[in-house]
């Protein structure tokens, strides 16, 4: 057994519980203890990526319990890769905190922090029930996080999302209550082997739990019917949260990739490829329902919320399209727009600082201060987000593209992901050029200052789109290899045979 | 005691799912509090009903399912947890819109704003 398999959950919790007893501590200490954390994240999580990189399966089995007894954490290429881009936005996201979001509250490091502790063990569990856990902890951490600040405005899209995601929660558990049912097992690697072996008559329970759980995952990940909660939700939160949340629907598209490769995949007999008939076409309408949004939007944050909708149906519609090529695609789109969407939400807080009372509403108002640096982040962003060369987006989307085999799929796909793309270079270069070119007389009366860790924590996300395609050759070898593994379901089972300390 | 048992989970599912639509936060509360003592009856039961069963293999003749039992702990305790914090979240969405309704106004009561009167509000001031 690897002990380094639950650094990620350890550190998080550890600086969260340090953040607790702090409350009072002096500001500088509490934001540097705070920041060390989350840099500790990345560097721990980036040795994961090169560790896990092998394409070997790593366990650790809480408490010596064998699985399927006990709760088992796995790491392989898919949960390392969702950890890293995790880190890297986390820490970002919390350099910008400073400043101004970490001041009017004593408890946000510690919220912060513990939302990072339900990312992790969502990443790395390998059991139904244990996933079940993970999100309680990171949405409980979310509704904090997302109603932390000043003002009414967000109570009532707050009060959405918390009830939204406690008929969530309810709906995971007859899920998890009626597989459990008839297979008597909710590790993973346990449930994808009796899965296959079910006998005829206990088939439509486990389906039907099955695609209760796509239900469940669908509305974390924000698929089409359960969309709607999103944009209010996003586009009020403050800003290093809206970017930290940018990575909370990949958590719903991370579980549906797990569950749905591993449990409900290929070789899952009568209930193979369960549920994806329906995930391909919802993908492909909630890109439709994210461009009439990202168009219909009176404000950049709404816009960007909308943006992240888009993605999410592209990064599933990649997926369904269940071929290899498909998955390593949907994988090298998610960390592109991830990483992006966040460092979005960050240049629009920027523009709503620098403009008053009318904040990011796309209305005429006086010119910027800074107004060069913030629209040449927006223009990048844009750039990125809607997929034109020479930024990420664009060899994502390409990738996307060239995976699809020709028939109706590959004509659906390639009209509406071209038709995306147009429609979000359209409300990106509304938005910009009233926002950035459209002024009126007049001025300001204080605008915020851009301040050293606001500059950097936003550009160095969006310019993380740069380094993505530098890195372009090493990240597609390893989402290759990643999708390949993925696929591959008879060597997850493999760590059922673990063997234990003592054992050896 | 299945019939019984399923009958007391589906009325308790249906209150919840009646309250919830309700749109007023009280009975949302209520109505949530239902489905996850529906949905606690119904996890337990994953494990068979089982009487005078013991949890150990071979130490009687039935065996009793001890792990939905260890399930539907964690989920009760999950379940009370959300639970006050959605009461203080109603309690807050109430003193800030002055509105027990959970969009923050009441669509009956007051008449609906004409589509786009809010960007024009906007533009005049």
């Amino acid at each position: 057994m690897n002990h380094w398999l639950i650094a990620p959950i350890l550190i998080p919790l550890i600086g969260g519980f340090l953040q607790v007893f702090m409350g009072y501590a002096p500001l500088n200490l509490r934001r540097t203890l705070g920041l060390a954390t989350t840099a500790m994240l990345v560097v721990t999580t980036f040795f994961l990526l090169m560790m896990a990189d092998d394409g070997n399966y790593r366990a650790y089995a809480f408490g010596n319990w064998a699985p399927p007894f006990g709760i088992v954490m796995v790491l392989d290429r898919l949960a390392a890769l969702m950890l890293f881009v995790t880190a890297v936005l986390a820490l970002f996201a919390h350099l910008y905190s400073i400043g101004r979001t970490d001041v009017s509250s004593r408890q946000f490091h510690a919220l912060f922090l513990f939302q990072l502790l339900g990312l992790n063990i969502a990443f790395l569990t390998g059991d139904l029930f244990n996933l079940f856990v993970a999100f309680e902890v990171l949405l409980i951490a979310s509704y904090g996080l997302l109603l932390h600040g000043e003002g009414t405005r967000r109570t009532v899209p707050g009060l959405h999302y918390v009830v939204l995601n406690l008929v969530g929660s309810a709906l995971f558990l007859i899920s998890v209550g009626m597989i459990y049912s008839v297979t008597g097992t909710l590790n993973m690697a346990d449930l994808a082997v009796t899965v296959r072996q079910l006998p005829a008559e206990d088939l439509p329970l486990v389906e039907a739990g099955g695609m209760i759980l796509l239900v469940v995952f669908a509305l974390k990940a924000a698929l089409l019917p359960l969309t709607f909660w999103l944009p209010a939700a996003y586009a009020t939160a403050t800003a290093p949260v809206a970017a930290l949340f940018a990575v909370m629907t990949k958590v719903g598209v991370y579980a549906i990739i797990r569950v749905y490769t591993l449990i409900f995949g290929e070789n899952a007999g009568a209930l193979s490829n369960l549920g994806m008939d329906w995930v391909f076409p919802l993908a492909l309408l909630t890109m439709v329902m994210g461009m009439i949004g990202m168009i219909g939007s009176g404000g950049v944050r709404t816009l960007i919320a909308w943006q992240v909708v888009v993605s999410v149906g592209t990064i599933l519609a990649a997926f369904a399209l269940m071929n290899e090529a498909g998955l390593s695609s949907a994988l090298f789109y998610l960390i592109h727009t991830t990483w992006v969407a966040g460092g979005l939400f960050l240049v629009a807080d920027m523009i709503a600082g620098q403009r008053g009372s009318v904040e990011d509403r796309i209305v005429t108002a006086p010119r910027m201060r800074n107004r060069t640096f913030i629209s040449v982040m927006f223009m990048l962003g844009a750039v990125a987000a809607a997929g034109l060369p020479p930024l990420s987006g664009f060899f994502a989307k390409v990738l996307i593209m060239k995976s699809a085999v020709p028939g109706v799929e590959m004509a659906a796909l390639w009209t509406v992901i071209l038709l995306s793309g147009f429609i979000s270079l359209l409300a990106f270069s509304r938005a910009g050029s009233i926002v950035f070119w459209r002024n009126v007389e007049g001025h300001i009366e204080q605008p915020e200052r851009l301040i050293f860790p606001h500059t950097v924590g936003a550009g160095a996300l969006i310019a993380l789109s740069v380094a993505i395609v530098v890195a372009a050759g090493p990240v597609s070898d390893y989402t290759d290899a990643t999708a390949k593994q993925l696929r591959d379901t008879s060597a997850y089972t493999s760590i059922l045979e673990m063997t234990m300390v003592g054992e050896e | 005691m299945e019939i019984t048992f399923a009958l007391v989970i589906g009325s308790l599912t249906f209150s919840g799912v009646y309250l919830m639509l309700r749109a007023r936060t009280f009975p949302v509360v209520m109505g949530l509090t239902m489905l996850s003592y529906g949905v606690n009856l119904f996890l337990f039961s994953s494990g068979r009903l089982v009487s005078g069963g013991q949890p150990i293999i071979g130490s009687t003749d039935t065996y009793a399912d001890p792990l939905p039992q260890a399930l539907v702990l964690t989920a009760i305790v999950i379940g009370f947890a959300m639970t006050a914090f959605l009461v203080v979240l109603s309690l807050r969405a109430k003193a800030d819109t002055d509105e027990d309704h959970v969009d923050g106004r009441d669509h009956g009561e007051r008449p609906e704003d004409p589509p786009g009167a809010e960007r024009l509000r906007e533009e005049s001031n």
